[in-house]
């Protein structure tokens, strides 16, 4: 490889401390043997300790991976369904309609989902709205992936499919979806982790009797900025990077072909 | 009864006529092409076949059977496309297997299909490999080999040369060929490229905006073209603006713009007072040195073997006047040249200003030409070698 100017290091070096410096220092204090953030004492498990005995966080977290779970599969299905359609054909108007919840001030989106359950469809709000409201946010993430990956692809593929004597249906199941699996499994991934960390259309739709992990961090933080939110900012750190890794293998798979 | 019969098939995209009340039949066995330059209607009327589209009106026929309602899926019809199409995420052996496994062939019956047909177009080796791991070549023979396992009554080819280089092209003609007698399924081939066409096909239908202009089998497209267009698009020609003076006994008087009068054999059916061109090839055109060539006419001057005020030439039927080997001779000078290696193409401007192309082998070792640009020379050709085609 060629060799790179001083310069352009260190400014790559910058940028990257500048994006996870922060996260480190979270991941750092959540070791750290005292109740401040101020300065490192020693190193502890007892926040991770105390963490796991918190009743209200881990119903919250257990809220947390239902929500995202149950959102992001039926996000899933209809994005790539959204995708299909958009690709195949060539709608004005779906792509719109479809992406522009993605675009949305999320503020907005919160405002108009709440008063719509409420006033529209009279549903306590609770684990159900929220769900519905996460969905609602997922899809055009979901659509623009697989649309995205289906506008790369050789439209022959899929006509040499139905000449060599598949019905569309098995053209969809041999051919379409192993294809797009791919960018399935990542508007998947994508859908789970927007569902997982956000704050503020599930703080208009969660109403008082559900709380997820995001609503019970910034509970937290009205106080102070304990070592046990360090710890549960960890935890979730690791899990989207889990995530990351899991998807990125799934997809160079996927890339290499196999039935 | 023809395999495929095509009977007055239109299809309009928008404003656009795309193919206009095409018809031909196609026989069992035949390597049938379709050619003509891009836009002139021949990949849709392959579509048509296929069954990606359906034409406005007409119909098309297999076996004497209307396919319009059939869908692409049920037609014993294959297609090797121009990308080659083959499925990323399967094996070589998976994407040949393809067609077997729609078609619900037992296990067994497959595996020996498969390699079989792997076999036939040398790619055993490579059944475990996924098309991103093998070259552009071998993606021609998998996609040859994924339309032809099951044996359609009629594949479909759609360019498949076009991707390839030169070298592996001329390959894949001659390997093509020798395929198509192997497993004598009917081949129906698009394409723009002419040698190609001339090379691969029993017969060939010369599309132009929508319609064929002339359908014959390659050697009477190149020495007979039917008009104007398929002259010029069927490999290099002259064509000499002319009008009909006389014609007798398959002899043709031409005026000729800038020649005067020249000898052409007559063909068709042609009327005194006709205009066309006189299609030449280059290869019939002989060039020799300007003094090297003996006076190849009787009375001399360029060509006119007989000027109208020859009272010979009115009373008897014109003969070719200058026996073995004569023909209309003009002088000229070598404006340009091409040399491709095997020939060189002479570019001569003829004294009376008219350009003409002469080709001459390069039979004499090293040598690349036998004249420079500047030199006098002078072009001949015998009396029956060109065409002419009416207008």
């Amino acid at each position: 490889m060629r060799k790179l100017p001083l310069w352009l290091k260190l400014a790559a070096g910058a940028t990257f401390a500048f994006l996870y410096v922060p996260l480190l220092v979270v991941v750092a204090y959540s070791f750290n043997d005292s109740r401040l953030n101020a300065e490192w004492v020693g190193f502890t498990f007892a926040w991770y300790r105390v963490l796991f005995n918190d009743a209200e966080m881990l119903l919250a977290a257990r809220n947390s991976l239902f929500i995202a779970l149950v959102a992001s599969t039926c996000a899933t299905i209809l994005g790539t369904l959204a995708g299909l359609a958009i690709h195949r054909y060539r709608p004005r108007w779906l792509p719109l309609l479809v992406i522009t919840p993605v675009a949305m001030p999320e503020i907005l989106l919160g405002v108009s989902l709440l008063v719509f359950f409420i006033q529209v469809l009279h549903l306590t709000l609770g684990l159900l709205s929220v769900v519905l409201a996460h969905i609602t946010f997922s899809i055009g993430f979901v659509a623009i992936i697989v649309r995205a990956r289906l506008a790369g692809m050789d439209e022959s593929i899929f006509e040499a499919a139905r000449d060599l004597g598949a019905s569309p249906w098995q053209t969809f199941r041999l051919v379409t979806f192993p294809l797009i699996l791919p960018a399935v499994v990542a508007g998947f991934l994508m859908s789970f982790t927007l569902s997982i960390d956000d704050f503020v259309i599930t703080f208009f739709t969660a109403g008082v009797g559900v709380s997820t992990l995001p609503l019970q961090i910034y509970s937290m933080i009205k106080i102070a900025v304990t070592p046990e939110v360090n710890a549960v900012s960890t935890l979730l750190m690791l899990l989207t990077l889990v995530l990351v890794v899991v998807a990125s293998r799934l997809d160079k798979g996927f890339m290499k072909g196999g039935e | 009864m023809a395999l495929l019969e095509i009977r007055n098939i239109s299809r309009s995209f928008g404003a656009f006529t795309a193919v206009k009340d095409v018809s031909f039949d196609v026989s069992s066995g035949e390597f049938f092409t379709l050619l003509g330059p891009s836009g002139c209607g021949k990949t849709t009327i392959l579509r048509m076949i296929a069954g990606f589209d359906l034409p406005d009106a007409g119909q098309i026929l297999l076996d004497g059977r209307d396919l319009v309602a059939t869908p692409a899926e049920r037609r014993p019809i294959h297609t090797v496309f121009q990308s080659y199409a083959l499925f990323p995420h399967l094996t070589v052996g998976q994407n040949v297997a393809f067609p077997l496994r729609m078609a619900g062939v037992n296990e067994t019956e497959l595996r020996r299909r498969v390699a079989d047909t792997l076999e036939q177009v040398h790619l055993a080796e490579l059944a475990e490999h996924y098309p991103h791991e093998i070259s552009g070549g071998q993606k021609q023979r998998v996609a040859l080999a994924r339309g032809l396992v099951n044996r359609p009554r009629l594949l479909l080819l759609d360019e498949p040369l076009g991707a390839l280089d030169l070298k592996l092209r001329e390959e894949m003609q001659l390997e093509l060929i020798k395929l198509q007698r192997e497993v004598g399924v009917t081949f129906v081939f698009v394409t723009h490229a002419q040698p190609e066409a001339l090379a691969l096909s029993h017969r060939i239908a010369v599309m132009n905006q929508g319609r064929i202009e002339q359908l014959d089998e390659p050697s009477r497209l190149y020495s007979f073209p039917k008009n104007r267009f398929v002259a010029d698009f069927i490999g290099n020609c002259n064509l000499l603006e002319a009008g009909v003076v006389e014609g007798q006994d398959g002899l043709l008087r031409l005026q000729a713009a800038g020649l005067g009068e020249i000898l052409a054999p007559a063909r068709e059916d042609v009327n005194v007072g006709d205009k066309g061109v006189l299609a030449l090839r280059p290869e019939q055109v002989r060039i020799g040195a300007a003094d090297a060539l003996p006076p190849p006419f009787p009375k001399g001057g360029g060509g006119d073997f007989a000027t109208p005020d020859d009272p010979g030439a009115s009373e008897n039927p014109p003969q070719p006047p200058f026996g073995k080997g004569g023909g209309n001779s003009f002088p000229g000078t070598v404006r340009d040249f091409l040399y491709v290696g095997d020939v060189t193409t002479y570019q001569v401007t003829l004294d009376n200003g008219q350009e003409l192309a002469a080709l001459r082998a390069n039979d004499a070792p090293g040598r690349a030409r036998f004249f420079e640009v500047g030199d006098r020379v002078t072009v001949s050709w015998a009396w029956d070698a060109g065409h002419f085609v009416r207008d």
